[in-house]
C-alpha cells in the first residue's frame, strides 16, 4: 500500500501534469492551425466546421509563396543586413567587455555606468532623432541604417560577456603577458577560445533578434526589393487580402530558419535568457 | 607601460563608447530640442517653445491612447501569474521539463510578424478557430477585432500567450535556485503547501518577480509592431496606444516635433514607473 505521502506526492504530480498539457495544448494549437490553414487548398479554408486536417496536403500555397511573392528575396536580404552587424558587432562587445572586466584604466567605471544607461533608454526616444540624423546624411531607404549602427556593438552583450571574462582565471593572462603579448593578442589567443560558449549565446541571440526585426526595417525601407524577410511578410496582408492559406504558409516559411536554429541550439539560448535575468 | 595599457583598454571600449555618443547621447540631446520645435522633416526644424507639450495636454486623443496603453498592460499581471504557475508546474520533479519548456518557449523565438498574422486569422470572427472553438461551449464568440468592445482583449490574450516562454524560463531559474533546506525548515514547523509556496518560494524569487515585472513594463509600454499588423489602433481608436499614436505622428504626418514631445513623455512615464518599481520592491523583494 502507498503512505499518505506517496499519494500526495501522486496527486501533486498529476496536477502538474494537467495543467502543463492544457498550457502545452494552448501554446501548440494556434501552432497546428497555422499548418494546417497552409496546406489547404486556396479557399478552403473558409470551409465551416473547419478540417484540422485537410483530406489532400496542398503544398501548392508554399510553391506559390516561394515563387511568386518576394519572400525568397526577402531571406537574403535579411541575411545580407544581419550579417555585419552580428559579427562585427559580437566582437567589438567582445573587446571592449574584456577591457571593461578585465584591465584597469582612467574612467572605466564611469564608460561603463554610460554603456548601461543606454540600456535603460527608451527605444522610441531615440527613433525620431536617429532618423533625422540618417535622413540628413542620405541613408533612408538603404541598410546602412540597420547594419551600422549594430557594428559598434550592444550594451547588453558588453554587460552579459564582461560577467563571463570576469570568471577567467587571472593566471591565464599573466603567463601570456610573460610570454610577451600585447593585450589585443592575449584577446584573441587566450581569451576568446574559452569564450566560445558565451560568445555563441550572445551571437545567437544578436541573430534572432535581427532575424525578428521589424521596426527598424518598417522606418527606414521604402523599396520593396530592399524588403527584409519580416517586411515581406507584413505585406502580404495587403497583397493577400484574407487569403490566409498564402499569408499561413508565407508565415511557416519565416518561422522554419529561427525554429531550426533553436532546436539545435536550445542549450545556448536558455542560458542565455536565463542569464539576462539573473542579473536582476 | 602603464600608460600603454590605458591606450589598449581606450582602443578596446573605443566602438561602443562611440557607438553611445552617436546613437543614444547626440540623438536623445537632439530630441530634446526636436520636441520644442514645429518640425516636418523637410524643412528645418522652427522653435516654437511648448506648444507640442500644450497641444499635447489638450489632446483628447493623447488622454484616449494613454488610458489605452494602461489598458493594455493589464496583461502583464495576468502573464506573470501564469507564468509562474506553470514554472511551478514544471518544477515538480516530473518528466518531460524539456518538452514543455520547448513548447512554450516556440513564441518567445518566432517572429511577431508570422505569430500577430497568425493570431489575426484566429480572430477572425466567422472563419477563426477561436469563434469555432467557442462554439463547442456553447459561446457565440464576439467579432473581436471589429468590436470596440473586444478588440484590446483580443490584443491582450495574444499577448499573454506570446509572453509565457520567457517568463516562464526565468521563474523555473529562480525556483530551482531556492534552497530545498528552506523548504525542510518549514516542513519541521509544521508548514503546509500553500505556507511554504508564500512564505518560502514567494519572497526567494521576488528578484525575479521585479525583474519581470520591469522588463515587461518597459516591453508593453513600446509594444507597436503587434498593434500595427493585428488592429492598426482600431476600431475607432480603441486599441490606439501611445506608442501607435506617436507612430503615425512621426512616420505618417511627419510631425517629428509633436511626436518628439510625446515620446519624451512616454519616456518619462517609463521611468517613473521604474523609479517607482525599484522604490517599492525594497517592501517586498528580498535578496539573499
Amino acid at each position: 500500500m502507498f503512505s499518505k505521502k506517496q499519494t500526495s506526492e501522486w496527486v501533486r504530480k498529476s496536477f502538474a501534469y494537467l495543467f502543463l498539457s492544457i498550457g502545452a495544448l494552448m501554446m501548440a494549437i494556434p501552432f497546428l492551425w497555422m499548418v494546417s490553414t497552409s496546406l489547404k487548398p486556396a479557399g478552403s479554408e473558409f470551409e465551416f466546421p473547419p478540417q484540422w486536417i485537410p483530406t489532400n496536403f496542398d503544398w501548392s500555397n508554399y510553391s506559390f509563396v516561394l515563387l511568386e511573392s518576394d519572400i525568397v528575396q526577402g531571406f537574403f536580404n535579411t541575411l545580407l543586413v544581419i550579417l555585419l552587424p552580428c559579427l562585427v558587432g559580437l566582437f567589438t562587445s567582445a573587446l571592449a567587455a574584456y577591457a571593461f572586466g578585465r584591465m584597469q584604466f582612467p574612467a572605466k567605471n564611469l564608460l561603463f555606468t554610460l554603456l548601461l544607461a543606454t540600456m535603460m533608454i527608451p527605444g522610441v526616444v531615440t527613433m525620431i532623432p536617429t532618423f533625422i540624423l540618417f535622413k540628413n546624411i542620405g541613408w533612408i531607404d538603404s541598410w546602412l541604417p540597420l547594419i551600422v549602427p549594430g557594428m559598434f556593438g550592444a550594451a547588453a552583450a558588453v554587460f552579459l560577456l564582461r560577467q563571463f571574462f570576469m570568471t577567467i582565471p587571472k593566471e591565464l593572462e599573466d603567463a601570456a603577458k610573460v610570454d610577451g603579448m600585447n593585450p589585443f593578442q592575449t584577446f584573441i589567443r587566450i581569451i576568446l577560445p574559452l569564450s566560445k560558449p558565451a560568445l555563441i549565446t550572445q551571437g545567437l541571440l544578436g541573430f534572432l533578434a535581427g532575424y525578428n526585426d521589424y521596426l527598424g526595417p518598417l522606418i527606414y525601407i521604402n523599396t520593396p526589393e530592399k524588403f527584409t524577410l519580416q517586411l515581406v511578410l507584413a505585406s502580404f496582408q495587403g497583397f493577400y487580402t484574407s487569403q490566409w492559406t498564402y499569408i499561413m504558409a508565407g508565415s511557416v516559411l519565416a518561422l522554419i530558419p529561427t525554429l531550426l536554429l533553436f532546436f539545435f541550439s536550445q542549450k545556448y539560448f536558455v542560458e542565455g535568457i536565463t542569464l539576462t535575468g539573473m542579473k536582476g | 607601460m602603464k600608460h600603454k595599457e590605458y591606450m589598449w583598454a581606450y582602443l578596446f571600449v573605443a566602438a561602443p563608447i562611440l557607438g553611445f555618443m552617436l546613437f543614444a547621447f547626440i540623438p536623445i540631446s537632439y530630441s530634446v530640442y526636436v520636441s520644442f520645435t514645429d518640425y516636418s522633416g523637410y524643412k528645418a526644424p522652427v522653435l516654437n517653445g511648448g506648444d507640442n507639450y500644450v497641444r499635447l495636454i489638450n489632446d483628447e486623443l493623447f488622454w484616449k491612447t494613454l488610458l489605452n496603453t494602461f489598458y493594455a498592460a493589464l496583461g502583464i499581471p495576468i502573464g506573470m501569474a501564469l507564468a509562474l504557475g506553470f514554472a511551478t508546474a514544471l518544477n515538480q520533479k516530473i518528466r518531460g521539463i524539456r518538452f514543455f519548456r520547448t513548447i512554450f518557449f516556440l513564441p518567445t523565438i518566432s517572429s511577431i510578424i508570422a505569430l500577430t498574422l497568425l493570431w489575426k486569422w484566429i480572430f477572425n470572427d466567422t472563419y477563426g478557430l477561436l469563434n469555432y472553438l467557442l462554439q463547442y461551449i456553447g459561446i457565440q464568440g464576439p467579432a473581436w477585432l471589429s468590436s470596440e468592445t473586444w478588440a484590446m482583449p483580443a490584443m491582450i490574450i495574444q499577448g499573454v500567450w506570446g509572453g509565457l516562454g520567457i517568463n516562464i524560463v526565468l521563474y523555473l531559474a529562480a525556483l530551482q535556485g531556492v534552497p530545498s533546506s528552506f523548504y525542510e525548515a518549514a516542513e519541521i514547523d509544521g508548514g503546509n503547501r500553500w505556507d511554504k509556496f508564500r512564505h518560502i518560494t514567494i519572497p526567494c524569487i521576488s528578484p525575479t518577480t521585479l525583474f519581470v515585472l520591469i522588463t515587461s513594463i518597459i516591453g508593453a509600454l513600446q509594444d507597436y509592431p503587434r498593434f500595427q499588423i493585428m488592429t492598426e489602433g482600431g476600431p475607432n481608436y480603441s486599441t490606439t496606444t501611445i506608442v501607435y499614436y506617436l507612430f503615425q505622428n512621426a512616420f505618417r504626418y511627419m510631425e517629428m516635433g509633436f511626436a518628439s514631445a510625446m515620446a519624451w513623455i512616454l519616456g518619462f512615464i517609463i521611468l517613473a514607473i521604474t523609479v517607482l518599481n525599484f522604490y517599492l520592491s525594497k517592501r517586498w523583494v528580498h535578496y539573499e
